[in-house]
């Protein structure tokens, strides 16, 4: 039998924190008991007072795999999740070939099984390679268990095909995940349109790009009633319109990344591309918008949008860089850091948000009973921003004071990190 | 000074000392022989990674007449198209024994990584529509020569602002020379953001005509989607060309500069352009003086030689 307590720990149950320190024991994988002074089973471990609650689930996470395995791939992006806290990623399909029938979508669930350290969740294409022609095979997909469909990248432009795909996936229950820039508006800008872009002569993306994809979506998710996703809100007019529908009752959720709670576009101003990404930082203004929006519930989720590169492809000047930076290993420490949530505030928009959005039934969730996929965190400690379990390094974060340490992570009710350190071998999950 | 990457932020005193010995660099050019063996033993790698005629030209005269050897690299033959990472460029050039990198390149903030990657001194010779610091130097030198100082001066910037690295330039150093400028342009030819420029904006270039000392003209730049952003040129020329007949209307000390290469026609007329009042000539000849001031102090030779 495997078995484990974790002892004197704030516990972060689906009915809220438990009051005091509790311990918790896991037995072949699953919750066995939640309570004061439990008899111990297995191996004890002292949590000291860090929390621990449901391990955390991405949305929006670039594995890279198929195609581009030189930035990451579906071991090394496990083990950054892992790194995270994560119990479960979901794929975005910007893959090469993208994620758009179902035998890809069947592909990448089962190399993540295969490595075994987190979940892996496949997201799927709206629009057949992301060309915004024609759906993908939205059925096979459904059937292949993707429910969260994006051309995440692109945006939908045509909204007589975004419309026929809310039609489509309302049926079932599934959701529209929009990457919202209006390609137009956007044109071929690199930075927030502002002071910072006007004064380094770059061409801008103004904030109207990403409203007005929302505010036509929104209005084709009256139409339609279908389930509808903002992808990565990174503005304060984003987050009142996702407020306003939210206010009217139509079925809308909404994320923010780690890197727009975080950053604004100051520093953006040296012009090292590791601060390129789209959306791009935006004003001040903005940050505090998004933390605002976070903290009051009108975003439901922090998702990392964690888009690895490979240094060769960042050891160029801006305009000829990738946009995109990882953020799988820090997002809980700067979610942690800028926002100040309550305990049950932060696993509801690391973990319990995400898996009922993306409709995980065994994520999400710290109840007896209930499979052991559990983070222990503590909120005082010191991140570990020295290096990372990524392929890639281009992290903002790297050498950065955050508080927040991911001590321990649980998944299917095995230890993939312990201590703050990997247990996986080196190169040895493959 | 280790690097001349931005006219943003540069003290008056470091623009004064530049625009000094440049007055003296101006006096070698005169001379019979118009060379100094000041950077003799120095190699300065030019690394022009966007097409450019003039500017390299005239960093190469001034690099030359300084006794320094030039290496220069051309991005058409180079392995950047075979898919080398800039980085590896630079650490490559620089393992040739550059002491100092000029840089252009079609992207903001290039210069800036050149400098972190080498750790060498490194000028900006344009960056994307941000900086071309040694434009500013000149254009002020060339300002300086006509009035005796820019104190008090007040300046137009006319035209394509948004894609204009000459203007960013010239904005700041004219500015903390203790100029006024206002910049003159269609809307959708200015930045979107300006509130904290040290400059006003007038769309009106008949408005600011008659009450400037300088009209600044810059070139309507069709590579960076400057062609696309007005309905037509034959519009384009009526509002903010510098047309013979708005010549007519400036006051007869006022002078008229232009970057160069002028495009005759759209805006700035042949008759203004061939008019003594317009110092473009002067200019380019005022460029290799500057370039060579900043060749001078980066690479820290001596006058006494």
């Amino acid at each position: 039998m495997n078995e484990l307590t974790l002892q004197n720990a704030v516990v972060v149950a689906g009915t809220g924190v438990l009051p005091g320190l509790q311990d918790l024991t896991v037995v072949d994988g699953v919750v066995l008991d939640i309570g004061e002074g439990l008899e111990v089973r297995g191996e004890a471990i002292d949590c000291a007072g860090a929390w621990v609650g449901p391990g955390l689930v991405d949305l929006h996470t670039h594995l890279r795999e198929p195609g581009q395995e030189w930035k990451e791939d579906i071991t090394t992006g496990s083990r950054a999740a892992a790194a995270g806290g994560y119990t479960a990623v979901v794929a975005m399909p910007n893959t090469d070939p993208a994620i758009d029938s179902g035998h890809l979508a069947r592909y990448i669930a089962d190399r993540g099984r295969h490595v075994g350290l987190v979940e892996v969740i496949p997201s799927g294409c709206i629009t057949a390679d992301r060309e915004g022609k024609k759906l993908a095979h939205l059925d096979e997909l459904w059937n292949a268990g993707v429910t969260l469909f994006t051309d995440d990248g692109d945006s939908v432009a045509d909204a007589g095909l975004l419309r026929r795909a809310m039609e489509y996936l309302a049926e079932r229950g599934g959701v529209i995940a929009q990457h919202c820039i209006d390609g137009g508006l956007a044109g071929d800008g690199q930075v927030h349109e502002g002071e910072v872009s006007s004064r380094l002569g770059m061409p801008g993306i103004p904030s109207e790009a990403e409203e007005i994809v929302i505010a036509r979506d929104l209005s084709l998710v009256r139409l339609t009633r279908a389930r509808y996703h903002v992808q990565h809100l990174s503005t304060a007019g984003a987050v009142a319109l996702v407020a306003a529908a939210k206010q009217e009752g139509l079925p809308v959720t909404a994320e923010v990344t780690p890197h727009h709670l975080f950053f604004d576009h100051s520093y953006v101003e040296e012009s090292d591309p590791l601060y390129k990404m789209m959306p791009p930082l935006r004003a001040p203004s903005d940050v505090a918008a998004v933390r605002h929006g976070l903290r009051t519930g009108v975003i439901d989720v922090v998702a990392t949008d964690h888009a690895p590169h490979a240094s060769h492809e960042k050891d160029h000047p801006w305009e000829d860089s990738p946009f995109g930076v990882t953020g799988l290993e820090w997002a809980a420490a700067v979610v942690n850091t800028v926002v100040d949530l309550a305990p049950e505030e932060f696993f509801s928009v690391m973990s319990v948000a995400p898996a009922a959005i993306a409709g995980l039934a065994s994520q999400g969730r710290l109840e007896t009973g209930a499979p052991a996929n559990l983070v222990v965190f503590d909120p005082t400690a010191a991140a570990n921003t020295s290096g990372t379990q990524s392929r890639s390094s281009n992290a903002p974060y790297l050498g950065l004071e955050l508080s927040g340490a991911v001590k321990h992570t649980i998944y299917r009710g095995q230890f993939t990190v312990r201590d703050g350190a990997a247990t996986h071998q080196a190169g040895a999950a493959e | 000074m280790n690097s001349l990457l931005t006219m943003e932020g540069v003290e008056r005193a470091t623009l004064d000392g530049l625009l000094d010995d440049a007055d003296e660099f101006y006096e070698v050019m005169q001379r019979p022989i118009p060379k100094v063996p000041a950077l003799r033993g120095k190699t300065v790698a030019m690394m022009f990674f966007e097409p450019s005629t003039r500017t390299k030209m005239s960093f190469d005269a001034a690099a030359k007449s300084l006794s320094a050897d030039v290496v220069s690299f051309s991005p058409g033959t180079s392995s950047l198209k075979k898919g080398e990472s800039l980085k590896d460029t630079v650490l490559t050039v620089k393992a040739m024994g550059a002491d100092l990198m000029v840089v252009r390149h079609k992207s903001t903030g290039a210069a800036w990584r050149v400098a972190e990657w080498s750790g060498l001194p490194v000028i900006n010779g344009g960056d994307g529509a941000h900086q071309h610091p040694t434009q500013a130097l000149l254009d002020a030198m060339t300002l300086r020569q006509h009035f005796g100082s820019l104190e008090g001066l007040r300046i137009a910037i006319v035209g394509d602002i948004r894609h204009s690295r000459v203007a960013r330039s010239d904005v700041w150093a004219f500015t903390t020379l203790g100029a006024e400028v206002t910049l003159v342009a269609p809307p959708t030819l200015l930045p979107p953001y300006l509130a904290d420029w040290p400059a006003t904006a007038n769309s009106n270039f008949d408005e600011v005509l008659a009450g400037v000392d300088a009209v600044y003209v810059l070139r309507v730049q069709a590579e960076r989607g400057g062609a696309s952003v007005f309905p037509s040129v034959a519009e384009y020329r009526e509002r903010f060309g510098m047309t013979d007949a708005r010549f007519e209307k400036l006051r007869p000390d006022t002078i008229v500069l232009h970057p160069g290469p002028m495009i005759r026609g759209i805006e700035i007329d042949g008759g203004v352009a061939d008019d003594p009042r317009c110092k473009v000539l002067e200019q380019v000849t005022n460029g290799v003086a500057v370039r060579m001031a900043v060749l001078f102090q980066l690479l820290g030779g001596s006058k006494d030689e």
